[in-house]
């Protein structure tokens, strides 16, 4: 399944408290997190971002907490993909599970701009800058992980593996 | 070759046998205990209801803590609360602590001898990394992690390779496990243990509290690390025995584990550090810190929220007031905490300076409630974080610290070390 979106660029150590803020995290729903995410980086970002754009990051993106509302908020917003020079780990994890694609790719990252449009192919590992015509490697999701991912994320995996168990 | 602590728990957990594991492999284990919060369990248990498992899987094991907005700050933190403890009551979790009788989660479990060292602990909160102290790989994880880890009793880990530091040299005075975990971070970074688990090694180390390592263990994370580990020893296994109900599995390193970096710190030239807005690694020695005046100093949390840290505050505290610009906020990590510092007259010290004494939450260590910064605002805390935003309003700031320099600096109005009162 391709993506094609406008860039959100932002820098290193994009954390979960500029993600989320803590003061919404009574809220659990996609729907109602999305009103919120980035705002305390990027005021204009929730009511501007449309479905099928794409944040870049630099090193360490999603560091801080684990709070899943930061994946949940992002996915919620209709972002499509995550690119990034680096995930922070419980961030990484979390987007995985539920099924936002996560792309560690420095060299795009350093050639890419805000207002860019890229071409991703998840399955392919390609990611396309359609401003500068480049094309960059991305090395594959270990199997398993991609299994998570293709199943749209752990509970329908999980789902799954149960039912084949018999339980 | 011989393995690390962290390689060596998580081969004794993974499924199906007993296998040796290498840093990068993929692997299932069994957890021993699985963790949520307030914040963190509604969105557990809306995945685990579209799971379609009517039970957890060992009630015993599974832990829901009330502790990041309580007492309960508005209806909606209310709501999640009440869909926790209907939860808890449901699926028959005896191990479920609400106001009164709780404590912030990271503080309370190991008191409540509910982690064992060789544990294998899943917590549905960064600093779960915590119980590393104890000798137990524990790691934070997200809601739906959790959900699956409590329906199934296991979770899917990349083993991670580690980095181990190595403390030596003579400690100076008031330098704790919070300046020695600060140092750590300002010098490998907020992502220098990215993915990796970090062993705490060394004599300085041997030599320091289990409050100290609960300490070091906590800000593992703020170097982006899976876990923060100390081998068992004399230290755990007096703080442990009594407490725990079931034996345990005692780990050691290896001599020739191999180490993805191994750094050696000589604490014999470490300062109290106090970490600047807005990252945990922009940390400098506390008589470098210049002119910083401070409107709030919070001496609290899963970090710096036990006894030993409160004994601390009011051993600088004592027979001084705080200064007339700074609320500051004590918050005991416990109940337990709470009573022995009330029984040891620390409560009395802390009111009597003038300071505020809350029960115990995690409150304005997120941003949460009990003590939020308005724009232009400044506070020293003893808190985890300091990203932007962090205790309030986008445009204040938060500088990170042990509870010593926090208690003078809550005197001075502005950010000193004890020695400079």
């Amino acid at each position: 399944m391709p993506i094609n979106g406008t860039v959100w660029k932002y820098g290193d150590n994009v954390d979960t408290d500029v993600i989320i803020p803590a003061r919404y995290l009574n809220l659990s729903t996609p729907e109602e997190l999305a009103q919120h995410c980035m705002e305390d980086l990027d005021a204009g970002f929730a009511a501007k971002v449309k479905p099928g754009d794409i944040i870049v990051g630099g090193e360490n993106f999603g560091c801080g907490s684990s709070r899943e509302h930061a994946p949940l908020a992002i996915k919620g917003a209709g972002v499509a993909c995550v690119v990034a020079r680096s995930f922070a780990r419980i961030f990484y994890r979390n987007a995985i599970n539920i099924g936002l694609p996560i792309l560690e790719c420095p060299q795009a990252v350093d050639e890419t701009e805000s207002g860019d449009r890229l071409a991703i192919d998840l399955r392919a590992g390609t990611i396309v800058n359609e401003r500068t015509g480049r094309t960059y490697y991305v090395a594959p999701l270990p199997e398993f992980i991609m299994g998570i991912v293709q199943s749209g994320g752990l509970v329908p995996y999980t789902i799954k593996r149960l039912q084949e168990k018999g339980g | 070759m011989g393995h690390t602590l962290a390689e060596k728990i998580i081969a004794a957990h993974v499924i199906n046998g007993r296998q040796e594991v290498w840093p990068g492999e993929l692997v299932e284990v069994n957890v021993d205990l699985v963790m949520a919060n307030d914040i963190t369990a509604p969105i557990a248990i809306r995945e685990f209801e579209k799971l379609g498992v009517r039970r957890v899987f060992d009630p015993e094991k599974v832990v829901l803590v009330a502790d990041h907005f309580v007492p309960n700050k508005d209806i909606k933190s209310a709501e999640q609360c009440a869909q926790m403890r209907r939860f808890a009551r449901e699926m028959s979790v005896s191990n479920y602590f609400d106001v009164g009788r709780m404590g912030i989660e990271h503080v309370l479990l190991p008191e409540q001898g509910l982690v064992a060292p060789g544990d294998l602990v899943v917590g549905a909160d960064s600093h779960t990394c915590t119980y590393g102290a104890l000798g137990a790989f524990a790691t934070g994880m997200g809601s739906t992690d959790i959900a699956v880890a409590m329906a199934t009793g296991q979770v899917w880990l990349r083993v991670p390779e580690t980095l181990r530091v190595v403390y030596y040299g003579e400690l100076q005075p008031w330098v704790g496990g919070k300046d020695l975990i600060l140092y750590t971070i300002g010098a490998i970074g907020v992502d220098g243990a990215r993915y990796m688990a970090l062993e705490f090694a060394g004599p300085v180390v041997d030599a320091l509290s289990m409050d100290g390592r609960f300490t070091m263990a906590n800000m593992a994370i703020e170097a982006g690390g899976k876990a923060g580990l100390f081998a068992c020893d004399q230290v755990t296994r007096a703080y442990v025995n009594g407490r725990l109900r079931r034996p345990y599995q005692e780990h050691q390193p290896d001599l020739d584990a191999r180490y993805a970096r191994v750094l050696e710190i000589d604490v014999s030239k470490i300062e109290p550090q106090v970490a600047f807005p807005h990252l945990p690694e922009h940390t400098r020695p506390v008589s470098q810190v210049g002119e910083v005046r401070i409107d709030q100093a919070v001496i609290g949390s899963c970090t710096n929220g036990r006894l030993e840290d409160l004994r601390i505050a009011a051993t600088i505290l004592r027979g001084r007031r705080v200064h007339p610009d700074v609320r500051c906020i004590i918050i005991p990590g416990s109940q337990a905490v709470y009573l022995d510092a009330l029984r040891e007259g620390l409560i009395e010290t802390f009111i009597e300076a003038g300071a505020a004494v809350s029960t115990p939450t995690c409150g304005p260590c997120l941003g949460g409630h009990m003590g939020i910064l308005a724009a232009g605002e400044r506070a020293v805390s003893t808190t985890n974080r300091n990203f932007r935003g962090r205790m309030g309003h986008v445009d204040s700031e938060v500088y990170l610290a042990g509870p010593a320099v926090a208690a003078a600096s809550a005197v001075a109005g502005r950010i000193i070390g004890p020695d400079a009162l």
